[in-house]
This record gives C-alpha cells, sequence and structure tokens, in this order.
C-alpha cells in the first residue's frame, strides 16, 4: 500500500509534465491587416499554436478558409478588432479576405 | 416617389452657382486642399507628388503563362468581334462588349441568346485586366478563365466546345491565324480563350482627363472638379475611394450596397457561401464611366446622380448590407463636384497596334 500512492504521484507528475510542457510549446502569432494586405504571406506553425488576425485597416475585413487543414469564417470586422483561430491539425491552410479577394496569405502548420 | 426631374434640376442650380463663384473668386493665393487618409496625406495640385499612386502603369503586364504577340492579339481581337462564336451566328463577345459604349452595351441588363433578358448588367471589358477575379461574382480568377465562359453559356452564345472547333478548322483565314499565334498547338479550346484573354488585356484606359492632371497639367481640371476630388476622397465626405481606390478606381472588393433589385440575386454568395457575401457584387471601376451607364450590377441607377443619390441614403434594401455603407451628407454643391469629378475619368482606348511594342512582339 505505502508503494502504490508514490507510483500514483509520479505517473499523475509525468502526465502533468507532458500536458504542461505541450501548453508552454503552443505560440501565439499575430497577422496585421493593413493597406489591404496581410503582414506575412507564409506563417510556420505547428498544431497548437494561434493565429490573431489583426484588422489595422480603416476598412472592416472578413477572413476566411475552406482549405483541408482548416475552414473558418471569422465575419467582417472594424478596424481595431482582433479574432483568432487556433491550428488543430497539419497541413497548408490558404487565408484570405472575403471582401477584398487581393488578400491571399497561408499557414503551413505541421505537428 | 422620388423626383429625379426636380432633383437634376435643383442640383444644376447649385452647380451654376458653385461654377460662378469659381469664376468670380480668384484663385492666386488659395491654398491647395489636402485630404487626409490615414497615413497619406494628399494636396490637391496638379502633378503633386501624393497623387501618383492614382496612376495606371504605363503597360500592362501580360502573365508569363501567356505571353503576349502580335499574332496572338490579332487572332483574339477577330475572335472578339465574330459572331460566329455563337451558336446561331447572332452574337459575339462585342455583341455585349461593344467599343462604341464603353466596352459595354448600355442596357440596364445584358440581352443573351434569342432575346433573352439576362439578370444582371454587362460589366465594362476597360481595364479589366487589372481586377484580381473577374464576373460581377468574382468566380473567375483569371481572363484565359472567363473567356470560354459566355461563348459556351446556354445563355448566351450558346456554343459547344467541338462546334467551335470544327467552324474554326474550316476556316483557312482562322487556320492560318491559329498557326501563326499558337505554332506548336493549334486550334484548341485553350488557345482560344488565351488568344481573346490577350486581346482583352489591350483594353486599357489611363489617358483621361484627371490622368493628365495627375502628371501636372493645371488646366485638365476644373476647380469644381478638384472639389469633387476632394469629396471622393474624404472618409467623412464620399468616402468613395476606400473601395475605388487608386489606380483603376477600384480594389474589386465585394460589398452588398443595397440595392433593390425585384430579383433577389445571391452575388458572391452562390459561389463563396459566407455571410457577408449573400447579395455582395465586386466594385467596378470608374474609369470612363460617361461611356458605361447605366450603373450598378442590376443596371438600377440610369445616371451619376442616381448613383450618388443611393449613396445619399446609404442604400434602400438593408437586409446584408456592407458595413461600409453608410449614409451620406453631402450638400447640393458636394454632389454637384462629385459628378463633375466622375466625368473626367474617361479616356480613350487605343487600338493595340498603335503600340509600337506590340508591333514588333512575336
Amino acid at each position: 500500500m505505502t508503494l502504490k500512492r508514490p507510483i500514483l504521484h509520479y505517473a499523475l507528475y509525468i502526465l502533468a509534465s507532458v500536458l504542461f510542457q505541450h501548453t508552454a510549446s503552443a505560440e501565439e502569432y499575430t497577422v496585421d491587416q493593413k493597406n489591404k494586405k496581410f503582414s506575412i504571406e507564409t506563417l510556420n506553425a505547428q498544431v497548437g499554436d494561434t493565429v490573431h488576425f489583426l484588422n489595422s485597416d480603416r476598412f472592416f475585413h472578413n477572413i476566411y478558409s475552406i482549405s483541408e487543414a482548416k475552414s473558418f469564417d471569422l465575419g467582417s470586422y472594424p478596424k481595431g478588432k482582433s479574432r483568432s483561430i487556433t491550428v488543430d491539425k497539419p497541413g497548408t491552410i490558404e487565408v484570405r479576405c472575403a471582401i477584398h479577394p487581393g488578400m491571399k496569405m497561408k499557414i503551413i502548420v505541421s505537428d | 416617389m422620388p423626383n429625379i426631374a426636380n432633383d437634376v434640376q435643383r442640383l444644376s442650380l447649385a452647380g451654376l452657382l458653385c461654377c460662378l463663384l469659381s469664376i468670380i473668386c480668384p484663385t492666386t493665393g488659395i491654398t491647395a486642399p489636402e485630404v487626409q487618409l490615414e497615413d497619406q496625406k494628399y494636396t490637391l495640385t496638379a502633378g503633386h507628388s501624393s497623387l501618383q499612386n492614382w496612376l495606371l502603369p504605363p503597360q500592362n503586364k501580360y502573365p508569363s503563362r501567356n505571353s503576349v504577340k502580335y499574332a496572338k492579339l490579332s487572332l483574339g481581337e477577330k475572335l472578339f468581334f465574330d459572331p460566329g462564336l455563337s451558336s446561331n451566328g447572332n452574337l459575339a463577345c462585342s455583341s455585349c462588349h461593344n467599343p462604341q459604349l464603353g466596352w459595354s452595351d448600355s442596357k440596364k441588363t445584358a440581352i443573351g441568346f434569342r432575346g433573352m433578358i439576362l439578370q444582371r448588367a454587362t460589366p465594362t471589358l476597360i481595364n479589366i485586366s487589372y481586377n484580381p477575379v473577374q464576373n460581377w461574382d468574382g468566380r473567375n480568377e483569371t481572363l484565359e478563365d472567363q473567356a470560354l465562359e459566355p461563348i459556351l453559356n446556354p445563355e448566351e452564345m450558346n456554343m459547344h466546345i467541338p462546334t467551335l472547333l470544327k467552324t474554326l478548322s474550316q476556316n483557312s483565314n482562322y487556320k492560318d491565324a491559329f498557326k501563326r499565334a499558337f505554332p506548336k498547338r493549334g486550334i484548341t479550346a485553350g488557345t482560344v480563350a488565351e488568344a481573346i484573354a490577350t486581346f482583352e488585356r489591350t483594353i486599357i484606359s489611363n489617358n483621361s482627363r484627371f490622368d493628365e492632371w495627375i502628371v501636372g497639367d493645371k488646366e485638365a481640371l476644373t476647380p469644381r472638379q478638384i472639389q469633387g476630388f476632394a469629396v471622393f476622397l474624404d472618409p467623412e465626405k464620399g468616402n468613395c475611394a476606400g473601395c475605388h481606390s487608386p489606380p483603376n478606381f477600384t480594389d474589386s472588393s465585394f460589398h452588398n450596397i443595397g440595392l433593390a433589385s425585384k430579383t433577389p440575386d445571391m452575388g458572391r454568395f452562390k459561389h463563396l457561401p459566407l455571410r457577408s457575401m449573400w447579395g455582395a457584387f465586386k466594385t467596378p471601376t470608374l474609369r470612363n464611366i460617361n461611356e458605361t451607364a447605366p450603373y450598378f450590377h442590376d443596371g438600377s441607377a440610369a445616371n451619376l446622380l442616381e448613383v450618388i443619390k443611393h449613396y445619399q441614403k446609404g442604400g434602400i434594401d438593408k437586409t446584408n448590407l456592407s458595413p461600409e455603407i453608410k449614409p451620406l451628407q453631402l450638400n447640393d454643391n458636394e454632389v454637384i463636384a462629385l459628378k463633375d469629378f466622375l466625368t473626367t475619368l474617361t479616356g480613350t482606348v487605343k487600338r493595340f497596334t498603335t503600340n509600337p511594342q506590340i508591333r514588333t512582339s512575336n
């Protein structure tokens, strides 16, 4: 009986370490939208990372993707607002603005 | 019911007063108007450096996958004007995109196969090659993708590819022309599209009075037209440049502008089913706008004053209205000045044969 508790504690410690390590390694990126362009053309990210899309233009933008790696519609939002996605599987996400068809970027997500 | 005739009369009187004032007032010593757009300030004097982003590039770029050469352009022009590309031999591309009518057709909405009245107005082809996407709803990205669509559309030219290729192959002039333009490929659906697309890239308007003023001709615009340009730029006034942006007076953006069309048209939503795209259509260029009435995708505005009046109201049908569309607060002078400015955007489309660089391209 006395041996079981340390083993349980150790197992919980290992599990917590793994979970904590994963959370700690998740990055956050901000992609700006200015002058009807994205601030970056290609973003390399890993599964679990979060990408914030900030609108610094005086126009509304509507960021979306219909890629297999991630499909989303962040809706229209004005200057100063930011909306986010978390990338959850590997692949290439082609990101567009529905309003401004010239705005294009991609996120390459790896494991 | 709005009384357009009274509006036009009232605005014309306001315009006359504005014009008289501009004659009476001495122009010397007056500070040039300036308009601040976030981090960009425009100084509205002829040739000013701040205005140079409104000039179109001197020569349009041709994509490497479909490079320009004289034989291809000649063929594209011939195909564009040939009614033999329609199944009944009555409709050419130029039947709707008529050079004499601003490369459009002056009709409220287009007339297609056997007189069928279509749902949308014919968009002008002027400066079309600067658009990142084509059609009112952006369903084609490239001119090559777009070129065959009206030829094959049952509501438009109603042609079939096998018939088209057979017809062209039986014509010795076309056989020779395709051989010169595409020596290794000959007559295919792809080469037909590429030839027409290459011709369409030569439909350029970049020599309007506005362009002359931008490069320094002080006499090219009147004071009232310059005032109209200020209204056009000012986010607190017309706010037109937000979408009708430099240098082609469009950013090809998609907006539901609140038209009261009797026949609902989903517009961009049909091809990109996102909420904001329901009833949204591509922002058209304003270049050569004098020639391209009626206006809007449904041809519902007969003249420029009706267009401005629509935006003054901030749209009519507010269902899924773009958040960029808000009622304007323009006074009569500003409306007249804005309209007057818009009339300066019309240039002359020169035939490609006048371009010495193209003449020698092989």
